[in-house]
C-alpha cells in the first residue's frame, strides 16, 4: 500500500447518502463489464443537489461533461457519510471515478464495510469537522503512517483516527484477499 | 452482567459462550437474502472469487426475491432478473421467486415474513439495508453489500462487530390515530439519522406487545434510518401464531436479561404522542402533522416494505372509505400476498381494493416501485417539483425520482387524510 496519498479535494457536507452518490436509476448497469461499468464513474455523485456539490462554492460537479473520471481523488465529508441504501455500487462508483479515499467525521455502517471489504476506497475518519476548512480543489496529502491529512494548499494539518481493526483488510486489498492470506478460504 | 437478545443470538451464531459489544466475531449465517439490484453483482463477485465450478454453501439457506425494478421496459433491469433466474436454475435453488410466475412475491422484506423465513433466534444477512425488518420476529438481521454477500454465498460466514443495544419502551395502548410509523419517526427525531450507528435497537412495552406483526415490522424496518445495525423485538405468542400459519417450525427463543447493559434506554407513553411527518430532505427532520398542516401536495404514495403491508392498507381504508382523493394517490402493495389480502379484507362490508378503487386511487402490482425512484418509467416516480407525501422510508434528495421534488414521510393514516384534502392533513380530522 502507498504510505502517502496525494490528490485534489472534493468537498461535501453531512449525511451524504448513497442515493446522492449513485442515484437508483443507474443501478441497472453491470459492475463487471469494462465498458458498461464506466457509467458508474460517469454518474458518481450525480445525485448531489447542485448547491451542495463541491463546497464551499457549490455548483462544481464531481464529473465534468461527458467524462467518466473525476479530477478529484480525495473526498471530504461530514458526519454519517454513505447513509441509506446498502448499494455497494456507491463506493464502487467513487472508485471508478478515480477516488482513492474518503475523509469524513463518521460513516454509516454498510458504506464503511463495503468500502473496506470490497477494497474500493479507504474510509478515513477525521477527528474533527473539516469540510468547512477545506475547499474543493485544494491539494491534499494523506499520510497512512502518521494518520494525518495535510492541506498542501494552505499548509494546515488534520489528525485522522487510526484505521484499527480494518487495517489488515484494507492492506490485503479487501475481504477475499484478507481471507485468503489468513487461510480462511483457498 | 446480563445479556441482550442481540448479544445472545450473536454468541450462539459465533459458537461462543458470550460476546461483548465492539468485539468483532465471525458469524455462521442462517439465511442470505438478495434481490435484482444487488444479486447480479454478488453472483459475479462470487464466481470471480470462488471459480466457475463453485457451489453455493447451502442452497436451502439462500432466498432470492426479484422486487426492485420489475414493471419497467429498461433492458438492463430485465437482464438483471435474467441473471438471477439463470443462477437459480444452474444451482437448483429452491427459494427463487421468479417474475411473471405464480411464485412471484414482490418486496423481499415483507415476503421473507410471509414465506416463513423469519425464524426467531437465527441470523440473517441480506443485500439490502432494510433487511433489519426481519428483526420484528426476534432474530438478528442486517444489511450488507455485494462483496460481503458473495463471501457468505461461498462460505456461510461473515465478520460482524457486536453492537451495543439501545432500548425503546412504548407504554400504554395505541390511540386510533397513531401507527408504528409515528413511533419510529418519534425515535428518528430524537436520535437523528446517525444516533444509533453500529447499534441494535430493541423495542418493547405494552404498545409493542399488542401490535400485530406487520406493524412491528415498520419499527424494525426503519432501524437503519437511525443508522442502526439491526432492530429487534423479542418473540411472543403473536410471533408464533404468524409463523405457525405458514409452517410448523421449531425455534429457539432468546430474551434480554433484566440486568442487560444498554447504551441508553428511552421510555414513551404512546397516548402522549401525536401524528408526525419527516419533512424534506431527511427522515430525522420530523415535525408534528399539525405544524405542517395545509402544505399543498401533488402526489400521495402508499407502498414499500415500510408502508405497503396489509396493516398499512387497513389504516388507509378507514379514512378512504366512501371518500374521494383530491390528489393523485398511488397504492402499490409490497407483495402478492398483501394484494390478495386486500381483496379479502373488508372494512364496513367493502373490500380494501374496492375502497381504494372507488376513492380514485391508482393501483399497481407489487414491487419496490417508486420508493427508490427506479427507472424513469416506474409507477408513481416523482417528477419535476412534485411534493409527495409517502408511507415509505427515505426522503433524501432525489430518492423518489426527481432531484427537485420534495418528499414528506408519514403514516398511512396521515397520507390517506392528506389525499382527501389535497394538503397535508392530521388524520384526527377523519377519525371520530
Amino acid at each position: 500500500m502507498n504510505k502517502k496519498l496525494k490528490g485534489k479535494a472534493y468537498v461535501l457536507g453531512d449525511n451524504i447518502d448513497t442515493d446522492q452518490i449513485i442515484p437508483a436509476e443507474h443501478l441497472v448497469y453491470s459492475l463487471s463489464d469494462e465498458d458498461e461499468s464506466k457509467k458508474y464513474g460517469h454518474f458518481a455523485l450525480s445525485g448531489t443537489p447542485p448547491s451542495e456539490a463541491g463546497l464551499p462554492d457549490g455548483n462544481m460537479p464531481f464529473i465534468s461533461g461527458e467524462k467518466n473520471e473525476s479530477e478529484y481523488s480525495i473526498i471530504i465529508g461530514g458526519s454519517n457519510f454513505g447513509c441509506g441504501s446498502s448499494r455497494e455500487h456507491a463506493p464502487f462508483a467513487l472508485q471508478k471515478a478515480g477516488a482513492k479515499a474518503v475523509v469524513a467525521e463518521s460513516y454509516a455502517r454498510i458504506f464503511y464495510r463495503n468500502s473496506v471489504d470490497g477494497g474500493f476506497v479507504v474510509p478515513f475518519e477525521s477527528t474533527e469537522k473539516i469540510f468547512d476548512k477545506i475547499r474543493t480543489g485544494d491539494e491534499l496529502e494523506i499520510d497512512f503512517d502518521s494518520n494525518t491529512l495535510l492541506n498542501i494548499t494552505d499548509g494546515k494539518k488534520y489528525e485522522l483516527n487510526p484505521l484499527g481493526d480494518v487495517l489488515p483488510i484494507i492492506e490485503a486489498g479487501g475481504l477475499f484477499d484478507y481471507a485468503r492470506q489468513s487461510g480462511m478460504i483457498e | 452482567m446480563g445479556k441482550t437478545i442481540t448479544e445472545k443470538i450473536l454468541a450462539k451464531s459465533a459458537k461462543k459462550e458470550t460476546v461483548v459489544p465492539s468485539e468483532n466475531v465471525w458469524l455462521n449465517v442462517d439465511l442470505l437474502m438478495t434481490h435484482d439490484v444487488c444479486g447480479p453483482p454478488t453472483i459475479q463477485i462470487w464466481k470471480d472469487e470462488f471459480g466457475d465450478k463453485a457451489k453455493v454453501w447451502d442452497k436451502n439457506k439462500v432466498a432470492i426475491f426479484p422486487d426492485h425494478y420489475i414493471y419497467t421496459k429498461d433492458e438492463h433491469a430485465k437482464r438483471n432478473v435474467d441473471i438471477l433466474r439463470n443462477f437459480a436454475k444452474e444451482h437448483n435453488l429452491p427459494y427463487y421467486f421468479d417474475v411473471g410466475t405464480t411464485r412471484y412475491k414482490g418486496v423481499c422484506h415483507v415476503a421473507l415474513a410471509e414465506e416463513g423465513f423469519n425464524i426467531p433466534g437465527t441470523v440473517m444477512f441480506g443485500t439490502d439495508s432494510h433487511t433489519c425488518t426481519s428483526g420484528a420476529f426476534g432474530l438478528f438481521s442486517t444489511g450488507v453489500g455485494n462483496t460481503d454477500a458473495a463471501f457468505i454465498l461461498g462460505t456461510g460466514k461473515i465478520w460482524e462487530k457486536v453492537p451495543e443495544s439501545i432500548k425503546f419502551t412504548f407504554d400504554s395502548e395505541m390511540p386510533a390515530y397513531l401507527t408504528a410509523k409515528d413511533l419510529i419517526l418519534k425515535i428518528l427525531g430524537e436520535l437523528t439519522t446517525d444516533g444509533a450507528t453500529y447499534c441494535a435497537l430493541e423495542f418493547d412495552g405494552e404498545a409493542i406487545s399488542s401490535m400485530e406483526m406487520y406493524e412491528r415490522m415498520t419499527l424494525t424496518n426503519m432501524a437503519i434510518e437511525v443508522g442502526a445495525m439491526n432492530g429487534i423485538i423479542a418473540p411472543d405468542e403473536k410471533t408464533k401464531e404468524f409463523l405457525h400459519k405458514i409452517k410448523t417450525v421449531e425455534y429457539e427463543e432468546f430474551f434480554s436479561d433484566t440486568d442487560a447493559n444498554y447504551l441508553s434506554q428511552h421510555n414513551f407513553n404512546v397516548d402522549e404522542l401525536e401524528p408526525l411527518v419527516a419533512k424534506p430532505h431527511s427522515p430525522d427532520n420530523t415535525d408534528t402533522v399539525k405544524n405542517v398542516q395545509g402544505t399543498k401536495i401533488t402526489k400521495c404514495y402508499i407502498g414499500s416494505c415500510t408502508g405497503g403491508k396489509i396493516s398499512d392498507y387497513k389504516f388507509a381504508a378507514q379514512i378512504l372509505f366512501d371518500r374521494k382523493v383530491k390528489t393523485p394517490t398511488f397504492i402499490i402493495p409490497s407483495t402478492t400476498n398483501v394484494a390478495e389480502q386486500m381483496e379479502a379484507e373488508t372494512y364496513k362490508g367493502k373490500t380494501l381494493t374496492d375502497i381504494f378503487s372507488d376513492a380514485g386511487c391508482s393501483m399497481a402490482p407489487p414491487s419496490c416501485a417508486a420508493c427508490l425512484g427506479g427507472p424513469i418509467d416506474t409507477t408513481g416516480r416523482s417528477v419535476d417539483n412534485d411534493v409527495v407525501i409517502s408511507t415509505t422510508n427515505r426522503n433524501f434528495p432525489g430518492r423518489m425520482g426527481s432531484k427537485k421534488s420534495e418528499v414528506f414521510l408519514a403514516s398511512p393514516l396521515t397520507v390517506a387524510a392528506s389525499a382527501i384534502n389535497g394538503v397535508i392533513t392530521d388524520p384526527r380530522e377523519f377519525l371520530t
